[in-house]
């Protein structure tokens, strides 16, 4: 089969890969272009550890073929953080232990992350629905829940590359 | 057509790792030339914290920085041999040989600053911040680092040591069949509140609350945390997780996440935990370990507060809508329990 070139935003930098035409998102990232913070986990869909950003909504990346990401703005939980400085959510999620294994929190992040972006002070009943389609396995949910509402109030939030109200 | 609520509570006498002796771990520590230790292990952390807690009490132990620790679980070819992570033994049996490793590993530190200085290994201490000195002389130094060098590059001695931990086999008294299974017991009592539904069946974690008794704890937040992220896992075995919905019938078992029900974010309980200390003589620095028993008590305590709500008393889990309605329709409806201890008010 011929190999498809795909040009795209990753993280803020341009980033091409030659594809097969059935190839997910999520293989490219990790396989192609070695980013490998989301997760493959079901690979259906189901648990959201393979979320990113596609223009600032969230996408299962397990579930996006690569060729449909040409020119799209691309961002994972790798580019969350500006050098040392940790991104706010990165930094309540340590202060609030909100990894055990840590399987899940890239797609955590991920969706938090869109979820601030479009909602900067949500209620916790949001930050519970924004995080509905991620399954954690060990924290209970309870540390995740309150290291989002704690990262929505802290002064360093900032909104992602392809946010909607960026 | 109305919510019960109801309260049970349940205790647990939890046994540390196996029991009947043996269940051996082992440790290996050594130096490398920056001053800095390893820690080989082959039980592995998946999470609950093992590595950071063997870390503290590597460091503890030789006395130098967190910092200089490394804990390296990577291989089960090549590392030490372990029975696991499992048990909840990790802290317990780990610890424990950990710090006989690291005590041995001390010895050889203390015996090649001792040459380097030119003093009685027995009169130096370590200060902690990776130092080493004649004790009530801190003038008379020197830094593990260089002790590490020295004894590497010029000394010929190896900065190591080796730890086991192994429990005796418990003999069992031919007259009175006494025997002494177990090591270290920790203890929890955890109190549930719950509404039942009695249309639909549903039961409802109102809050959860609960004290454990660990011996000394080590992370005081990652016990914290491993206790809020356990009781989610027993609510969930409680009320939603099975395998083999019509045992022994293996159809309609789940397939995947979408069919192997687990209660998400919305379905999570307030959860208020009080933690006891009561330092074990045989754990180290008097630890035990949470493991399993985060999950433990929260099973019976629902199944006794959905007994208290309705009184139907579900002995098969998970506790599912369909069997606490045939429950009632066996009991001929609703008949709550006398509710005790009055309102939990800690929020």
């Amino acid at each position: 089969m011929a190999k498809i070139p795909v040009q795209f935003r990753l993280n803020g930098s341009d980033r091409a890969a030659f594809v097969d035409a059935p190839e997910t998102l999520l293989n490219t990232l990790r396989r192609g272009l070695g980013d490998f913070a989301p997760k493959y986990g079901c690979g259906q869909g189901a648990c959201g550890v393979c979320t990113v950003l596609i223009d600032g909504e969230p996408h299962l990346s397990c579930l996006t073929l690569s060729v449909a990401c040409e020119g799209k703005r691309i961002e994972t939980a790798s580019g969350m953080a500006d050098g040392p400085d940790l991104h706010p959510l990165q930094a309540q999620f340590m202060e609030h232990f909100a990894a055990q294994c840590g399987f899940c929190t890239p797609g955590m992040l991920t969706v938090a992350r869109a979820l601030l972006d479009r909602n900067p002070n949500p209620t916790r009943d949001e930050v519970i629905e924004a995080i509905s389609g991620n399954i954690c396995r060990c924290t209970g949910y309870e540390p995740i829940v309150a290291a989002i509402l704690a990262a929505a109030g802290s002064p360093g939030m900032r909104r992602s590359e392809g946010g909607r109200h960026a | 057509m109305a919510r019960h609520e109801g309260r049970g509570m349940a205790s647990v006498n939890y046994p540390i790792g196996m029991n009947l002796g043996g269940d051996p771990s082992q440790a290996l520590i050594h130096s490398n030339p920056d001053g800095k230790f390893t820690v080989a292990l082959s039980a592995i952390d998946l999470g609950q914290g093992m590595k950071q807690v063997s870390r503290q009490i590597a460091a503890e132990t030789l006395g130098v920085p967190i910092e200089d620790v490394h804990v390296d679980t990577a291989d089960s070819d090549t590392g030490p041999h372990d029975m696991g992570s499992f048990a909840s033994r990790g802290t317990h049996r780990m610890g424990n040989a950990i710090i006989v490793a690291a005590r041995e590993a001390r010895g050889v530190l203390l015996e090649a600053a001792a040459e380097e200085l030119e003093v009685d290994a027995g009169d130096l201490v370590t200060d902690g911040r990776g130092n080493i000195h004649v004790r009530g002389a801190p003038s008379r130094a020197i830094t593990v680092k260089a002790t590490a060098q020295a004894a590497q590059f010029k000394q010929g001695k190896t900065i190591a040591g080796r730890g086991i931990f192994l429990i005796p086999l418990s003999a069992v008294d031919a007259e009175t069949g006494e025997m002494n299974p177990n090591t270290a017991f920790a203890h929890a009592c955890l109190v549930a509140d719950v509404a039942v539904d009695d249309e639909t069946g549903e039961v409802e974690v109102l809050r959860m609350t609960s004290a454990y008794e660990l011996g000394r704890v080590i992370n005081p937040r990652m016990v914290e945390q491993q206790l809020v992220g356990g009781a989610w896992m027993g609510m969930s075995h409680a009320l939603y997780e099975t395998p083999e919905p019509y045992y022994p019938n293996p159809e309609h078992g789940p397939r995947d996440f979408n069919e192997y029900l687990m209660p998400g974010p919305g379905e999570i309980a307030p959860y208020h935990v009080t933690v006891l200390e009561r330092p074990a003589p045989d754990g180290p620095y008097g630890g035990k370990g949470p493991g399993e028993m985060c999950a433990n008590p929260v099973l019976p305590a629902i199944a006794n507060a959905v007994y208290n709500a309705v009184g139907v008393r579900v002995d098969e889990l998970p506790i599912t809508p369909e069997k606490i309605l045939r429950g009632l329709q066996a009991n001929g409806g609703v008949k709550p329990g006398p509710r005790r201890g009055g309102p939990v008010n800690w929020r």
